[in-house]
């Protein structure tokens, strides 16, 4: 080493000892502040993943939005789905400040490049898959996203807080309506449980795979980026959710579910993560369907952000001629 | 498909949640015109009243310190205790008085 390269290597390591400082004391990282270049990269692939999560998850539930039951349905799932882009919304601003163009992450998703929520590739067969969506999948998304609202990145954490905040409304008109079919006819009550039946495992998959096979996982873990692991989450959302099924009479399709007396938690069966991956690498049901209705959204918006771009174009020009 | 040429400016959001408080940063959003970008400031920051009014500017027009300059920028303020009110001693009675 020379000179030169002597004192860029140590200037290199003060940095690294800032960024460790911060993170042992707590600390948040903020965008400007100096990060490992793995640091990025991990944070631009989670976060644009959980903001493609959002944008998508739109879908399923939009499929409903004209054959709600009722009034007073159509509205609430109106106020979710906006609800759903807002947060898409702050993640792919958070993402951004870590230096990738929003144009980037569209793109991304729309090549499908980009991978998001293996649960969002599954079809929304009935009605009662809406309530099981808001009950599950939104339960599962507030577990993690209560614990990223402490992530050490800045902007993720806020994000992730901001998302907390409403979060909770989606999950409670799910369960509400949930209940209201478990308690209702025989065939609402048939239709509710088939849908737990066809939920709950792409539900449990949502964490990812279990820590002994999640090599990103202990890497987020040591930057405070996550603070539990998949399978403590996982843990958690099972532990609230078997209590939730059982005080409205639902079953839960996993023959092996029982209560650890020993260690005061369920144990809950093998989890098919061969299906996972096969889901999360393009091979689901409506994988093409998802992707296909991103596309045409953004073509048949394409007027509309044009004709946004030029009135705002033309209405510049106009200040500058009457100064 | 079209092509992806979303070139549209960032625009910091300020929300004020009640009137006589403090406006704070929200977040940002993309958008082509200041009038749009009120709008859509409202609709992502504020769909729950979480605002009684908002403030959007372009962000290449915030100016700010960086993290290197933390310590040189803002030491002149370390050695000035005499500035806290902790600073100055108050004979006994009156200090058990307030």
């Amino acid at each position: 080493m020379n000179f030169n390269e002597k004192s860029a290597f140590m200037e290199e390591q003060a940095r690294l000892d800032e960024f460790n400082r911060k993170l042992e004391a707590g600390e948040k990282i903020e965008p400007k502040d100096w990060m490992p270049e793995r640091f990025r990269k991990q944070l631009i692939r989670m976060m644009s993943q959980h903001a493609h999560s959002e944008i998508v998850g739109m879908l399923p539930e939009g499929n409903w939005i004209t054959r709600a039951p009722s009034l007073r349905r159509k509205l609430i799932l109106l106020a979710k789905v906006q609800d759903e882009a807002g947060h898409g919304l702050y993640l792919y601003s958070g993402t951004e400040t870590l230096g990738v163009s929003r144009e980037q992450l569209i793109e991304d998703l729309h090549s499908g490049r980009a991978k998001y929520a293996n649960i969002f590739n599954y079809p929304t067969l009935t009605w009662a898959d809406i309530p099981i969506i808001g009950w599950l999948v939104d339960g599962a998304a507030i577990v993690n996203q209560t614990m990223l609202a402490k992530s050490s990145y800045g902007p993720y954490a806020r994000a992730n807080l901001r998302i907390c905040k409403e979060e909770s409304f989606h999950k409670k008109q799910g369960y509400e309506a949930v209940a209201l079919l478990a308690n209702g006819t025989p065939e609402q009550k048939k239709m509710v449980q088939d849908a737990v039946d066809r939920w709950w495992w792409p539900t449990l998959m949502m964490f990812g795979p279990h820590d002994s096979n999640s090599p990103n996982s202990s890497e987020l873990i040591n930057w405070k980026v996550k603070t539990k692991t998949n399978d403590e989450l996982r843990q958690s959302f099972v532990d609230r959710t078997v209590e939730e099924a059982h005080a409205v009479g639902l079953t839960i399709p996993d023959p092996d579910l029982k209560f650890n007396e020993e260690i005061g938690h369920w144990d809950f069966g093998p989890i098919d993560f061969d299906e996972l991956y096969r889901v999360v690498n393009g091979d689901g049901p409506c994988n093409k369907e998802r992707l296909d209705a991103r596309r045409s959204a953004w073509d048949n918006g394409a007027w509309v952000r044009d004709a946004a771009s030029e009135y705002a174009r033309k209405q510049k020009l106009r200040t500058i001629k009457a100064s | 498909m079209s092509e992806i040429t979303n070139d549209w400016p960032v625009w910091e959001v300020f929300t004020q949640k009640k009137s006589g408080a403090p406006h704070e940063h929200a977040g940002n959003l993309h958008a082509p015109d200041a009038e749009m970008a009120l709008q859509n400031a409202r609709d992502v920051y504020s769909r729950r009243n979480e605002a009684v009014s908002i403030w959007v500017v372009p962000a290449e027009h915030i100016v700010s310190s960086t993290p290197e300059d933390m310590g040189p920028f803002f030491d002149p303020a370390n050695d000035k205790i005499y500035r806290h009110p902790q600073f100055y001693s108050v004979p006994k009675v009156v200090k058990k008085r307030s």
